[in-house]
C-alpha cells in the first residue's frame, strides 16, 4: 500500500478511452438505476403481498406469508446466484436478459418481503372500525382498501419504508457478485488496477453516503407534503 | 434441463460443505457475542450524559449504518494490516487472512446495530427503576449492571435473535473477499462435479430452513416472554 495520498489517478484513463472518474460516474449511474428499479418492482409486489395478508381470504394469506417467509429466509447474494445461474438454465428465454435486470427484480423480490411486513403492519394499526365503516358505507372490499385504508397505511408506513429504500442503495453493492458494473464493482477493479484503495473506497463509500441521504431527504419531503393535520407527527 | 442430485452424497457434503458451514456458525456466534458487548457498550455511552462519550459512539453507529456491508468488509480487509493477523493468531492468523478479517469486520459493523437495539430496550426501562436502585444506595455501574441491563436484555431478547438471523444471512457476503463459509462450501461443490445449478438451489434451501426456523423458535420466544411480563 502507498503511504501518500493521490487522487491524480482519477483523471488517468482506464486504457478503454474514459478516465477513472467518468468510469466512477457510470457505476455511480447503475448503483442508482439497480437501486431505483428494484424500490418500483419492491414497492409494487411488498404491497401487493402485503395487502393481501391482511383481506379475509385464507388463500390470499397463505400466499401473501408464502411469499414473504420464502424470499426473507434465504441470503440476497444466494437469491441473487439463483436469478443469475439456476432459473436461466430451468428456463432458457431468461438466457437473453442482462445481468442487470436479474439483480433489479432478485433485489425488488428480496426487499418486497420486507415491505409487505411493512404494508400489513401498517393496515393492522389502523382501528378495525376503518375497515367496517367502508363496508357499511357501500364500498367494495378494494374501493375500501383504496379510499380508506391504504391512504392512512401508507402515511403510516413512510418511516420504515424510508430506510427500506436506504438499505436498498446498500444492498445494490451485491451486485458485484454477478459483474453489474456499479460502485462496489468499481471499487473493487479500480483499486485492482491502480492499487489506490484507499481512495478509491473513500470515493465510492462517499457516493454511497450522499445516496442515501439523499434518498432520506426526498423520503423527509414526501412525509411532510403528505402528512395529516392533527395526527401524531403531522406538525403543524 | 435435468437436474440431479445425486452426486450430494454425505462424503461430498462432509469434505466441501462442512467446512463452510462451521465458519459461517462461527462467524455469526462470535460476531453476535462480540457485537451484543461492543454493542451494549456503545449504546451506554450515547445514553450518558457527557457529549464527549456521545458524539463518538453516535459517529460510530451512523457511520457504520449508511455503509454497505459488502463496502465495509472490503475496507476492512484492505486496512487491516498484515502483520495483525500473525500477530493475534501466529502462523494460523497468516494463513487465514480472510476468516479473521470477516469476524473482525462483523463484529464491529454489528455492534453498530446490535446497539441500536440495546439503545431501546435500556430506554424501554422505566425510569422508576434506576430511582429505585440509586436510592438503595448502588453506584451506576451497580444499577446498570443489576437492574436496567438484565431487563433491557430480556425485553430486547427476541430482537436481539431476529438480528442474529439477519447477521447469519449476512455471513453470505464474505464472498467478497472470498472465505470459506457455507455459500462457498456449495459453490466449490457445484463447481467440482460441473452441478452449480444443483448446487445453489440446495444452498438456497439449506439457508431457508435454517433461516425460517431460527425465525420460528424466534417467534414462540417473543410470545412466551410477553406472557410473563
Amino acid at each position: 500500500m502507498n503511504s501518500t495520498w493521490d487522487w491524480q489517478f482519477f483523471l488517468k484513463d482506464t486504457g478503454d478511452g474514459r478516465t477513472y472518474f467518468q468510469w466512477l460516474l457510470s457505476a455511480w449511474g447503475w448503483t442508482l438505476s439497480v437501486a431505483v428499479l428494484a424500490l418500483i418492482v419492491a414497492l409494487a409486489f411488498g404491497s401487493l403481498m402485503g395487502i393481501l395478508r391482511t383481506t379475509p381470504n385464507r388463500f390470499f394469506v397463505a400466499l401473501g406469508n408464502v411469499w414473504t417467509e420464502l424470499f426473507r429466509n434465504i441470503p440476497l447474494l444466494v437469491q441473487l446466484f439463483l436469478w443469475y445461474h439456476v432459473l436461466p438454465s430451468i428456463f432458457l428465454s431468461l438466457r437473453a436478459i442482462p445481468s442487470f435486470i436479474l439483480v433489479v427484480f432478485a433485489l425488488g423480490f428480496f426487499t418486497s418481503a420486507r415491505i409487505s411486513e411493512q404494508v400489513k403492519a401498517g393496515i393492522q394499526s389502523l382501528p378495525k372500525g376503518q375497515r367496517y365503516a367502508g363496508l357499511a358505507m357501500g364500498l367494495t372490499l378494494p374501493q375500501t382498501y383504496r379510499h380508506v385504508l391504504l391512504p392512512m397505511a401508507y402515511r403510516i408506513i413512510i418511516p420504515p419504508l424510508t430506510s427500506e429504500s436506504m438499505n436498498i442503495i446498500k444492498n445494490t453493492s451485491v451486485a458485484f457478485a454477478v459483474s453489474v458494473a456499479e460502485l462496489t464493482m468499481f471499487a473493487m477493479q479500480a483499486q485492482e488496477e491502480t492499487s489506490r484503495g484507499i481512495e478509491v473506497y473513500l470515493a465510492v463509500t462517499g457516493l454511497y453516503f450522499v445516496s442515501a441521504f439523499f434518498v432520506n431527504r426526498v423520503a423527509h419531503f414526501v412525509e411532510m407534503r403528505v402528512q395529516v393535520p392533527g395526527m401524531i407527527g403531522g406538525g403543524k | 434441463m435435468n437436474l440431479d442430485f445425486a452426486f450430494l452424497s454425505w462424503p461430498v457434503i462432509a469434505s466441501f460443505v462442512l467446512k463452510g458451514f462451521l465458519f459461517s456458525l462461527q462467524l455469526t456466534l462470535i460476531a453476535m457475542i462480540g457485537g451484543i458487548a461492543l454493542g451494549t457498550l456503545i449504546a451506554l455511552m450515547r445514553l450518558s450524559s457527557k457529549p464527549w462519550l456521545v458524539m463518538p459512539a453516535a459517529a460510530y453507529v451512523n457511520t457504520l449504518r449508511s455503509i454497505p456491508l459488502v463496502m465495509v468488509i472490503l475496507w476492512f480487509f484492505l486496512l487491516i494490516p498484515g502483520g495483525f493477523y500473525g500477530a493475534i493468531a501466529g502462523d494460523f492468523g497468516r494463513n487465514h487472512r480472510t476468516e479473521i478479517s470477516a469476524i473482525v469486520t462483523f463484529t464491529i459493523f454489528e455492534a453498530a446495530y446490535y446497539s441500536e437495539i440495546m439503545r431501546a430496550g435500556i430506554q424501554s426501562v422505566s425510569r422508576g427503576q434506576v430511582y429505585a436502585g440509586y436510592a438503595v444506595g448502588m453506584t451506576y455501574p451497580q444499577c446498570m449492571k443489576l437492574v436496567v441491563l438484565p431487563q433491557a436484555f430480556r425485553n430486547m431478547l427476541p430482537v436481539l435473535l431476529t438480528q442474529t438471523v439477519i447477521l447469519f444471512q449476512d455471513t453470505s457476503l464474505v464472498y467478497a473477499i472470498g472465505a470459506y463459509d457455507l455459500l462457498k462450501g456449495f459453490e466449490v461443490a457445484g463447481k467440482n462435479f460441473n452441478r452449480p445449478v444443483e448446487t445453489y438451489l440446495v444452498a438456497a434451501v439449506v439457508y431457508f430452513i435454517i433461516c425460517f426456523s431460527l425465525s420460528m423458535l424466534v417467534r414462540q420466544l417473543q410470545k412466551r416472554i410477553a406472557i410473563i411480563r
